[in-house]
């Protein structure tokens, strides 16, 4: 069956999600990815959202378009002021994983999602933090989830919002940070992984995609895996899911024609 | 606590220079205070919120603030931040919250596990650590943040004030309880045997409200759960709208400038587009608080 590479990324990242597991949810692909998650193979995944949202159900009628939306609210398991929420599940070590998006991911997992180039003459501005820096502290682990082009793809970003694997000489738990980091990054074109020195390398390459296309959008050398195969596609029933319950309106994906 | 029209309110509480909190994390923002505060004129606020929005997109252009405090920029503040047109200081939501919070329980800072690794404490000043007297630890730290004024919308208040939510509470009870004054807006003003029918849906009592005001559909282009969603039209077309100052004045002058209060905004909206964002009823289980003797 054809299916897109954003549909790939999607199906990929709810592999990344265990039964059971608590997952700090985010908006557009990761939403996709956890509701996919749920409706499949991890039944008792407990969705959780920023806005203080616990176990949110599967939304009707398609996928929201904010972390704060009243669907995610009807039916849900509980709701939290926001101080309380963070306070005792992110930094209480209740969350096993969030999902990051950013516009630059460098080496080491670092995350901006603040400003490009200076911070107070920036090129271009960014929303900032919200709730990244707190999850990129505190959740089990990160899988981040982003376009894979040069630009995005710098051996160190302009500014760091949310922690990653830190750098060549330092690591998390030099610095005291809870959370695992990242366990993954989930691009259009290939998923890569960290080393045990916290070094981003390639893991699989998408389908149709060379190792030269994911040379050129990376903005250092990146390691490939000895073992490197190729990411797998959807099977049907994930793409039904996804394509008539979760994203009928495809905002967050595309479905290449028959 | 004063039960007033929006205009009455805002004009009596607030002043110019003064420290504003506009509550409701995307859910129930009042919108309807906010273009208050703007066709009143005021100068040189400072405006607080985790997620500017819409509303502090609006109310920066229209020139009522100097600076914005915020932990998640909306598009017309990113680009008054590029532009310099705005003085900014940022955190996380966590980080924000946590000044709210260590103002509501007057404490001299909050700690917070977050900020480690990350810029964000190499820009902002207030963003601190310090080391726990128990373990060799060290922690960041926030300042607690009182705003002069905290302004909320509630489903519900009674005329003592006493205000009721359900569904995201987000930043509104630590935001009212850090503010020196509240102004509640409300969908509706109901009885006092109303509220006190389910206590547990106080965000806040009528003894740390200063104003009360019945504004229905306050909260639009926001949602209030139950009552309406959000409007995703104009959600949706924001970012082209402010992607220059030119656009969000333009907005201003139709959708608040060009009208006197809320009741003008209502009646331009397309009734179409108003009947689409009422959801199905869908009422909770009543629970039983019992009669005791």
């Amino acid at each position: 069956m054809n299916c897109s590479r954003s549909e790939i990324m999607v199906t990929t990242a709810a592999k990344e999600l265990n039964d059971g597991e608590t997952v700090f949810v985010g908006i557009g692909k990761p939403t996709l990815a956890s509701n996919l998650a749920k409706s499949t193979h991890a039944p008792d995944l407990n969705l959780v959202y920023e806005a203080g949202i616990l176990g949110s159900p599967i939304p009707k009628g398609g996928t929201p378009i904010t972390i704060a939306d009243p669907k995610q609210v009807s039916g849900s398991a509980g709701i939290f002021p926001i101080f309380e929420f963070f306070s005792r599940y992110l930094q209480g070590g209740r969350i096993d994983v969030g999902f990051l998006g950013g516009a630059q991911v460098d080496r080491w997992g670092n995350i901006n999602s603040t400003a490009i180039g200076d911070y107070n003459d920036p090129t271009v501005r960014l929303p900032g933090s919200g709730g990244a820096c707190d999850i990129a502290n505190n959740a089990g682990r990160i899988i981040i989830v982003v376009p894979h082009e040069q630009r995005r793809f710098p051996e160190e970003v302009d500014y760091v919002t949310s922690p990653g694997h830190i750098d060549a000489d330092h690591d998390r738990d030099d610095l005291g940070l809870q959370g695992g980091g990242p366990s993954a990054v989930i691009t259009d074109k290939a998923v890569m992984r960290f080393d045990d020195g916290g070094e981003m390398y390639v893991e699989s390459l998408l389908p149709d995609t060379t190792r030269e296309e994911v040379q050129e959008a990376t903005g250092w050398e990146i390691p490939f895996a000895s073992d490197l195969n190729v990411t797998s596609r959807p099977n049907e029933d994930e793409l039904e899911i996804l394509r008539t319950d979760l994203d009928p309106k495809r905002v967050y994906i595309d479905v290449p024609e028959e | 606590m004063t039960v007033a029209d929006m205009e009455t309110a805002i004009s009596n509480t607030l002043s110019d220079g003064q420290t504003v909190y506009i509550a409701g994390f995307t859910h129930a923002i009042p919108f309807a205070a906010g273009h208050e505060i703007i066709r009143q004129g005021f100068s040189d606020l400072t405006l607080v919120r985790m997620t500017p929005d819409l509303i502090y997109d609006q109310m920066v252009a229209s020139g009522c603030a100097s600076k914005v405090v915020f932990s998640f920029a909306f598009r017309g503040l990113r680009r008054d931040i590029k532009e310099g047109d705005v003085e900014f200081e940022e955190y996380s939501h966590f980080g924000l919250m946590g000044r709210l919070t260590a103002g509501a329980y007057n404490l001299p800072f909050m700690p917070l596990r977050t900020f480690t690794g990350s810029d964000i404490p190499n820009y902002t000043d207030a963003i601190r650590t310090v080391e726990s007297p128990y373990e060799e630890e060290e922690i960041h730290v926030v300042p607690p943040l009182n705003p002069d004024v905290t302004i909320l919308h509630a489903h519900r208040a009674d005329e003592n004030g006493t205000a009721q939510m359900w569904g995201i509470l987000g930043d509104i009870v630590d935001a009212a309880h850090a503010a020196d004054t509240v102004i509640v807006t409300t969908e509706e003003i109901v009885s006092e045997e109303v509220v006190r029918s389910d206590p547990n849906r106080t965000v806040i009592p009528g003894s740390e409200v200063e104003y009360v005001v019945e504004e229905p559909f306050g909260a639009q282009p926001s949602y209030v759960q139950g009552l309406y969603d959000r409007d995703r039209t104009l959600y949706r077309s924001w970012d082209e709208i402010a992607s220059t100052r030119e656009g969000v004045m333009d907005w201003l002058d139709e959708w608040v400038y060009g009208v006197d209060n809320r009741r003008e905004y209502l009646e331009k909206l397309d009734t179409g587009r108003f009947m689409d964002l009422h959801p199905e009823t869908n009422y909770a289980t009543p629970v039983d608080m019992g009669e005791y003797r």
